[in-house]
């Protein structure tokens, strides 16, 4: 037997309609192994999506028949998410990222060496069923643009060379293992206080358990960490909703659905540091009183899964998770890791754990908040990646020490992921409360025009605001840092990207989220095709507020890169405007000439028209 | 179940706990636009039209509890005015020629127009290609006129067990969808249901358009809203 994480698998399909004769042997031994439980539906699609390169028509109707749904509800779900499909996909299938990084880095010129050397188009499965090609959003690899993931794994800093020797790999029929060389980067290029290694294994979690569940929510409380994901909620505040809400069983999430363009940390962190989550989460599950811990993972980091499955079995060996931790009578804790199918939304909470429960991923209405009717209706906290590797470091440093790191209302580090123009793209660790500037200077970024600060849902900032502050009171961050210089045309590289990138995200629940970012899009088409007047700009500031109507924060900030760089750069748009107040969209005389044209009329329009 | 003190619109109420802040606006005849939103069925929050402003947020009364003490502001021009906004999208985003539709008179979100006085949207009207399906033998679904609130979806009831109507795809490729063979041998009175829980023409009874004339329909003869208002 071969020892390769990743093989390729036998899938054989004769044009999948999906009428076709898809091998479904399997589907029975998959249902079987989620001890046919509706709620890991998404661990069935997944298996099954990758076993076969697609969930056809025979699929869907054995998976709604043991679980007593109708064979649509299956789909409503399947859809939802990009990684699935009811059309297959090829025993190879290619995703290759479409973010603003991967455009900048060249992701179009790779885009057509894949077609040249495959023979078809992305979106598309070439004419053997053999290789497709398709684009995703962001999968967390913006330092080392363009990049792709083929079955699983990820292919970096691809070149028409690489893009060359991997087609022909595939049309030999080799293990994706085998295809090029695995090289993936960690690039940590500054360490702080989260990534030292100065924590000996176990150390956080004897510490937590010597006290009691309060004392360590307590410490949390005296260390004023803020959620690591972008919102910035008290992390023990959360804590102590969850652990004072009733309820027959207590959850521990951990959102490692990094989705937000640009943002890796939580990858490196996965690679280089997964003792430290996992700690984190145990201590978390010590606090609030659980003995369950998911780790909801996005499906573009599957490649991680041995790796991370190794890790827990290692830290169920020393005892620090499973029954008893650490000697502890009556502690017991285990953490199970849940992939997720390809959806931003997912990295909201609510959609999160409605992903989890096998379901589409939609934001929930709130109240009730997930600390009170979170995972299958228990009380549930979920915090980031970064969150709970924090709290390991309190737990073992102590509450006094991590305040002594950042600012005041900002306490501790935060990891940055800095990608785009600069000389030395990857993740810093910083302290809270270093500038925009400061970032600038260490990774060599010159002749900057805008830094994207915290993602397309974040803000665009021109150089005059540079000298603020990374920090919750100023410049709030997940962590996505894009840097953008003068030779960037920043509406249609970045603007418009962002924009398709939250039309394509968008959970379509919500009328503004699902509508409007549309309209926004048609409004900078027409400003960049040299139609726009002012009166558009007023408009599109206008529906700001409209938009904060979304049911959830990601819809609610969809606007954001449209409205930032109307605010920072509006000088940008004026150039690109109209002088004239009104320009209509519509040459009536240029609509009628064929025709007139036939009758052999000559049209009087009147006004201006010729 | 415990009662509740709050104000809405500068007047004070007893409430149900249990209850949303839209059901109480509405036991005391104070009308709160809503598309998504239907009685009986579970709200979800989807269309956002009933958003107000409750203790100083922006939220949905269709989906927030009420809270003693609780403090709601259900219109002011500014409400309204993003209200419209949002009805200006759906007509925007679909393909809703109300001449044409079976529902005129009937249709929520024609009578919100209305309400509005929305003349032309600012919007661009999107024109998106999108199916009628007829091919069920009760039922005809127009994805054209279809707003996605959802509320078909949510009226499952224990005689649809499992799901017959669901959603799929996300972002602007939502569209809703029923299982067929489920549905296959639904009587008259429950397609009649499934076209009453939606608010607009995008689930109608084949065969059965026109019983009531256009021009004396539900809301040709009082807007929408009037029956709330008026029951003082």
């Amino acid at each position: 037997m071969s020892e390769k994480q990743f093989q390729t698998p036998n899938r054989s399909h004769d044009g999948c309609g999906c009428g076709c004769s898809c091998d479904n042997s399997n589907i029975d031994a998959i249902l079987a192994k989620y001890n046919n439980d509706r709620g890991r539906l998404m661990d069935i699609l997944i298996e099954l999506q990758d076993s076969e390169g697609c969930v056809g028509e025979e699929a869907i109707a054995k998976i709604a028949e043991v679980f007593n749904m109708s064979r649509v509800d299956v789909v409503q779900t399947l859809s939802f998410y990009h990684f699935f499909s009811q059309k297959y996909r090829g025993k190879y299938t290619v995703y290759l990222n479409d973010s603003a990084v991967a455009e900048m880095m060249g992701r179009d010129e790779i885009a057509k060496a894949f077609e040249e050397e495959v023979g078809c188009k992305f979106g598309s499965v070439n004419e053997d069923g053999n290789i497709g090609l398709f684009s995703t959003s962001c999968i967390g690899m913006n330092d080392q643009e363009p990049s792709a993931i083929i079955n699983q794994r990820v292919f970096t800093k691809l070149t028409k060379e690489k893009v060359a020797k991997i087609v022909k790999g595939m049309k030999n029929g080799d293990d994706v293992e085998d295809l090029i060389g695995t090289d993936v980067q960690s690039n940590i290029l500054l360490q702080g206080p989260i990534l030292t290694k100065d924590t000996e294994l176990g150390d956080a979690i004897r510490k937590a358990i010597s006290m009691s569940p309060e004392e360590v929510i307590e410490e949390v409380k005296q260390s004023n960490l803020r959620g690591r994901g972008g919102a910035g909620f008290p992390t023990a505040l959360k804590w102590r909703f969850c652990r004072n809400a009733d309820g027959e069983k207590h959850y521990v999430f951990c959102n490692a659905d990094e989705g937000e363009p640009g943002t890796f940390k939580d990858r490196v962190i996965l690679t280089e540091r997964p003792q430290l989550l996992f700690a984190g989460m145990t201590i978390a599950g010590y606090a609030i009183g659980s003995d369950e811990g998911i780790l909801y993972l996005r499906y573009e980091y599957k490649f991680m899964e041995a790796q991370l499955k190794e890790v827990l079995q290692q830290l169920r060996d020393k005892n620090l998770l499973g029954k008893n931790i650490t000697g502890k009578e009556g502690f017991d804790f285990d953490i199970r890791i849940q992939f997720g199918g390809g959806a931003y939304v997912c990295g909201e909470e609510s959609a999160l754990l409605e992903s989890a429960e096998g379901k589409r991923g939609e934001p929930r209405d709130r109240p009730p908040f997930p600390v009170v009717k979170g995972y299958m209706q228990q009380p549930t906290a979920v915090n980031n990646v970064e969150t709970f590797c924090s709290v390991a470091k309190i737990m073992h440093k102590g509450a006094k020490w991590y305040r002594s790191l950042g600012t005041l209302d900002s306490t501790g580090s935060k990891l940055v992921s800095v990608s785009g123009d600069c000389q030395r793209p990857g993740i810093y660790e910083i302290e809270w409360g270093f500038t925009v500037q400061d970032v600038l200077n260490l990774v060599g970024a010159k002749d900057v025009q805008a830094v994207q600060v915290g993602g397309p849902s974040g803000k665009c900032i021109a150089p005059n605001e540079f000298n603020r502050k990374l920090a919750y009171e100023d410049l709030a961050t997940g962590g996505s840092i894009i840097v953008i210089n003068n030779d960037r045309d920043l509406l249609n590289d970045i603007v418009l990207n962002f924009l398709d990138f939250f039309i394509e995200e968008s959970c379509g629940s919500c009328v503004p989220c699902r509508a409007m970012t549309v309209q926004y899009k048609r409004k900078i088409e027409k400003i960049l095709a040299g139609k726009g007047v002012k009166k558009d700009i007023d408009q599109m500031l206008s529906w700001e507020k409209v938009m904060h109507m979304n049911r959830c924060g990601l819809g609610q900030s969809a606007c954001n890169p449209v409205i930032s760089t109307i605010q920072n750069f509006r000088e940008l748009y004026n150039s690109k405007l109209q002088k004239e107040e009104y320009v209509s969209q519509f040459d009536l005389a240029a609509a009628i000439k064929e025709s007139c044209e036939t009758a052999g009329r000559i049209p009087n329009l009147g006004g201006n028209h010729e | 179940m415990s009662k509740v003190l709050i104000t809405i619109d500068g007047k004070g109420f007893l409430a149900d706990s249990e209850k949303t802040v839209l059901e109480v606006a509405r036991e005391n005849h104070i009308y709160i636009p809503t598309l998504c939103n239907l009685e009986g069925i579970k709200p979800q929050g989807s269309c956002r039209i009933c958003t107000c402003m409750i203790d100083g947020r922006m939220m949905t009364a269709c989906t927030t509890p009420v809270n003693n003490g609780m403090v709601v502001v259900t219109k002011t021009d500014e409400l309204d005015k993003l209200r419209s906004k949002i009805v200006e999208l759906l007509f925007a985003e679909g393909n809703h020629f109300c001449p044409a539709c079976e529902r005129s008179g009937n249709c929520e979100l024609q009578a919100l127009a209305y309400l509005y006085k929305i003349m032309v949207p600012e919007f661009d009207y999107i024109f998106p290609n999108r199916d009628v399906d007829a091919t069920h033998p009760k039922l005809i679904l127009d994805h054209n006129r279809c707003i996605l609130c959802k509320r078909c979806i949510r009226r499952k009831k224990e005689a649809e067990n499992p799901t017959w109507f669901v959603f799929e795809n996300r972002g602007n490729h939502v569209k809703i969808n029923f299982d067929h063979e489920l549905t296959a041998d639904m009587d008259d009175e429950m397609a009649q249901k499934a076209m009453d829980t939606c608010p607009v023409g995008a689930i109608i009874r084949k065969e059965k358009g026109y019983d009531v004339p256009i021009g004396r329909r539900k809301y040709d003869l009082h807007p929408i809203g009037s029956d709330i208002e008026g029951k003082e």
